[in-house]
């Protein structure tokens, strides 16, 4: 597979490009759901392809075919060239690539069970047994699925990098819905994105669907007759992990993207409200709040060995002690940006897709708190969990999401559960009242398989370390 | 290319066998799409894209199984998956069976210059975009697409159908405000970069120097872009029949829950329509009224939900749509007769809005959306536009503002637009002007 992408590389070089890369992947996709008892859909994908990227001038070009052959591969290099060329004749500034070692090496993460070897059966009986489950304890609908990948990776550069690896994915999620007269409401376990890693079927035991199945359904239907979430202008929060994974995925994650704040994505998923001029000085949240951007954390989603530019994994600070002080970033956009290194964030959803800046691990570093102690501390406030809804601004700075759940809390003691639980906020003011944070015990490495960005879309596999958190003073219970 | 495609299909309902039902779809083309950002070109791609998709039933135990290699080999593993799962499958007692041998309309959306299109034909559209912003920053992507999709299944359906399509979608930023150009067509040749160039730098100008205002209930006149984003909820949650069956829709036919001056079909055969006539399941398209003079008049179906409520697919299923069953391609709302300009005439005090961004379904039932508005958003008062105004976030239910009595115009202004809600297809629609909408936020909280 080597000798394809290095085919493609010479062919880019031959046709006039300064520097090329291509990856060659192989990718087996196995995804099943379950419906009220029964398995509904079985899907395997195998893709094998080959995308090549060609720079001319400060022109990129790309092409990606499913042949693989050297003849076809010499032919997806000089179109990947051609390319270039035509980017070249709408040019921006001069482009330069920051220096990487140019490794030969090879990685996998662990995997204690293959998930495409565990038999189809098991599998499916575990789906239809939880969705049976959560049907008999009062789901109008009941739907559970899992995905797992397999992805096998061959990467050669114009600069002589030779990397293969080999990385498993897999996870699970269920959800129950219950219909009332004028209203829908859901449970989902053990999030609405369920949960993922870069782990083998081990995860997915770990995760206990049959034992949270019955518990799910009945809080949906207790949803119903629960009272609607307060409309307050001014509450104590407390949010838990789920939630705050998507909270951190949305006002930070896709806010620190380099290409981003380079106004690359203007057109389409936004831009950012941060400013390159302010990283080192600018206050994104309270002391409290650590952001990391971690490659290298392991079982966690968006690990890997190297990025689809060759670049190790590695820990990046993203805010430290409340300040701003780092971005998500690859070679061009660390270069344009006058940053000395790539931050190693750039990866494609499939050999067809162009390699971008991508979320890893971005997420927050436990503090002191437990959930209870959080819960005890506040006099008047509610607590909300597992995401439903939501929406945030193209500068990623307004917000405004909506949670499957809420208790209200009285007198720091658990109350009334209420339902349509929503809050809304601007990034760093909803930051900067973050007050307790949870600790270790209470860290989680979420795992989101659907990010979406790009033009073509793309989807990215991302983590979310996270904890639950208290803010103050947060705008609750918006309706339309 | 379809007596290739169509061999490809005989070649792998062959191995498949007599013992099973099976269909094939195999989908081949070339993608390309090209972006800039800070006005120039920095992103170029092209894919030359196979796509083989499997799905076989045996005794009712249904599996699918895809991959993109059409040697031996490929169709081989294709094969042998697809099989080895559905036989470890339950039986699916909503298992509809295959779609018997009927033509499809004879619709083909295609342009050679189109699938033929080369890298600079499409930088030479961004060249005319970015100077027609005369020193704005400009930012957006020009994309052309051919493919040609071969349809085979065991009870002797074969069909082939081809489209093209071509978007180019643009901004020009101030340093206060965006504006946003947006044109769609089967023909590359169709887009003038220059024209949706200026009509973005035209909206970025006008919308400078925006002031905030007030939330609260207005009247809105919305564009082709925001009201193909409300279509796309109306169909996913609504006229999906999946929704229907499960409890989830609002639709009840026969009943008036929309305005008289709102008429809805899917219609692959619409003039400015894209797409191949049939669906996932080989099922041939026909023009579907959903929504007749406001009347509730029909659904969107797969044959699964058309099996397990009583009805014939209307040729809409999704290949790896999943749980969320059928969803329309190729929905046209009607037109009206006012021009957009005589259209902001009739706003007493109303925002006109360019686009909606990162919409998002609080209750499928109710269509209640959050969201917010981007590229452009001006205050009008007596009919005239009197100062633009920050971009504000809503909460509002769809339903209720295509409701009976609030619509108060429909544009003359019908406009294909490319990239739909929910990905699937692409829809066309006019600018409707509405009796009230619920701001509930400023940008800035
Ligand atoms: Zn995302």
């Amino acid at each position: 597979m080597f000798d394809y992408a290095e085919a493609a590389v010479e062919a880019a070089l031959a046709a006039g490009a300064r520097y090329a890369d291509a990856r060659v992947m192989d990718r087996r996709h196995e995804a099943m759901g379950a419906r009220n008892g029964e398995v509904e859909e079985l899907t395997q994908e195998a893709s094998v392809g080959m995308g090549v990227r060609a720079l001319i001038g400060s022109g990129w070009g790309f092409f990606s075919t499913s042949d693989l052959t050297t003849a076809s591969a010499r032919r997806a290099g000089a179109q990947a060239a051609a390319i270039a060329s035509a980017s070249a004749s709408v040019s921006g500034p001069a482009l330069e690539l920051t220096p990487v070692e140019a490794r030969q090496d090879t990685w996998a993460n662990d995997v204690r069970e293959d998930p495409l070897s565990v038999p189809l059966a098991e599998k499916g009986d575990l789906l239809s047994n939880v969705t049976r489950t959560m049907k008999e304890h009062g789901a109008d609908v009941a739907l559970a699925g899992y995905d797992a990948w397999d992805t096998t990776k061959w990467f050669a550069s114009s600069e002589g990098h030779r990397i293969g690896q080999h990385i498993v994915e897999c996870g699970a999620q269920m959800n129950a819905t219950v219909n009332g007269e004028r209203e829908t409401q859901r449970r989902s376990y053990p999030g609405i994105r369920g949960q993922y890693g870069t782990r083998g079927w081990e995860l997915v035991r770990e995760l206990d669907l049959p034992g949270n199945a019955a518990r799910i359904a009945e809080e949906a239907r207790q949803l119903l007759s629960a009272p609607e979430c307060p409309s307050r202008d001014v509450t104590d929060l407390i949010i838990g992990s789920e939630q705050m994974a998507l909270q951190i995925h949305e006002s930070v994650g896709h806010a620190v993207e380099l290409d981003r704040i380079l106004g690359w994505e203007a057109a389409f998923a936004g831009t950012s409200w941060l400013d390159l001029g302010r990283i080192g000085s600018l206050r994104f949240g309270s002391d409290l709040m650590n952001v990391t951007a971690d490659a290298t954390l392991p079982g966690a989603l968006g690990s890997f060995g190297y990025d689809d530019e060759g670049t190790p994994a590695h820990p990046v600070d993203i805010v430290r002690d409340g300040i701003w002080v780092g971005v998500l970033s690859g070679r061009d956009s660390a270069a344009l940006a006058g940053l000395r290194s790539s931050g190693g964030a750039v990866r494609a959803d499939g050999y067809n897709r162009l390699p971008m800046v991508r979320m890893t691990n971005v997420g927050l570093l436990p503090g002191t708190s437990s959930l209870e102690e959080m819960i005890a501390a506040t006099d008047d406030g509610i607590l909300m969990d597992t995401n439903r809804s939501w929406s945030i601004d193209d500068k990623r700075l307004n917000f405004q999401f909506g949670c499957e759940i809420g208790w209200e809390i009285k007198n720091g003691k658990r109350g009334r559960m209420i339902k349509n639980p929503t809050y809304t906020g601007i990034g760093p003011r909803f930051w900067g009242s973050l007050d307790m944070l949870g600790n270790e015990s209470e860290w989680t490495f979420w795992g989101t398989p659907n990010c979406g960005k790009g033009q073509p879309g793309q989807i990215g596999h991302t983590g979310h370390p996270s904890v639950p958190c208290r803010f103050r003073g947060v705008r609750v219970g918006v309706r339309g | 290319m379809s007596d290739q495609l169509l061999d490809i299909c005989e070649r792998v309902l062959a191995r498949a066998g007599t013992n099973v039902e099976a269909e094939v779809t195999i989908t081949v083309g070339t993608d390309a799409l090209t972006r800039f950002a800070t006005s120039f070109i920095h992103q170029n791609v092209a894919d030359a894209a196979r796509r083989t998709h499997l799905r076989v039933a045996l005794d009712g135990r249904v599996a699918e199984s895809v991959g993109n290699q059409t040697d031996g080999d490929g169709i081989e593993r294709l094969v042998r998956s697809a099989i080895e799962a559905a036989a470890l499958r339950p039986i699916d007692p909503g298992w509809p069976g295959l779609a018997a041998p009927t033509s499809a309309p004879s619709v083909e959306h295609w342009d050679d210059a189109t699938a033929q299109a080369e890298p600079a034909e499409r930088a030479e559209r961004i060249g005319a975009f970015v100077r027609a912003a005369g020193g704005l920053e400009t930012a957006g992507f020009c994309s052309t697409a051919g493919e040609t999709v071969a349809f085979g299944n065991t009870l002797g359906q074969r069909l082939v159908g081809r489209t093209t399509s071509a978007i180019l979608d643009g901004i020009a930023r101030t340093t206060t405000s965006d504006g946003s150009g947006h044109a769609a067509s089967v023909r590359l040749a169709d887009l003038d970069g220059d024209a949706v160039g200026s009509e973005a730098t035209r909206r970025a100008r006008e919308s400078a120097e925006a002031g905030d205002l007030e939330p609260g209930r207005y009247e809105v006149l919305l564009s082709p872009s925001c009201v193909v984003n409300m279509l796309g909820f109306l169909a996913m949650h609504g006229f999906n029949a999946r929704a229907v069956e499960e409890g989830r829709s609002f639709a009840r036919i026969g009943e008036a829950q929309f305005d008289p001056s709102i008429s809805l079909a899917d219609d692959v055969a619409h003039p400015m329509a894209v797409g191949i006539p049939f669906d996932a399941e080989g099922t041939p398209k026909r023009r579907v009224e959903l929504v007749k003079q406001g009347i509730t008049s029909g659904l969107i179906h797969d044959r699964r939900t058309a099996k397990a409520l009583g009805a014939e697919s209307t040729g809409n299923a999704v290949s790896g749509a999943g749980p969320w069953g059928a969803l329309p391609a190729n929905l046209v709302m009607e037109g009206g007769s006012v021009s957009p300009e005589d259209l902001v005439g009739g706003v007493e005090l109303g925002l006109l809005v360019t686009d909606f961004w990162y919409t998002r379904i609080l209750d499928p039932r109710t269509q209640v959306v959050t969201g917010l508005t981007r590229n452009g958003v001006w205050l009008v008062e007596d009919g005239r536009i009197v100062r633009p105004v920050t971009n504000l976030r809503f909460t509002q239910s769809f339903l209720e503002a295509l409701g009976p009595g609030n619509v108060r115009g429909v544009g003359s202004d019908l406009t294909l637009v490319g990239g739909a809600t929910f990905g699937v297809g692409a829809h066309v629609a006019p600018s409707l002007h509405l009796a009230s909408w619920n701001f509930t936020g400023g940008a800035k909280g």
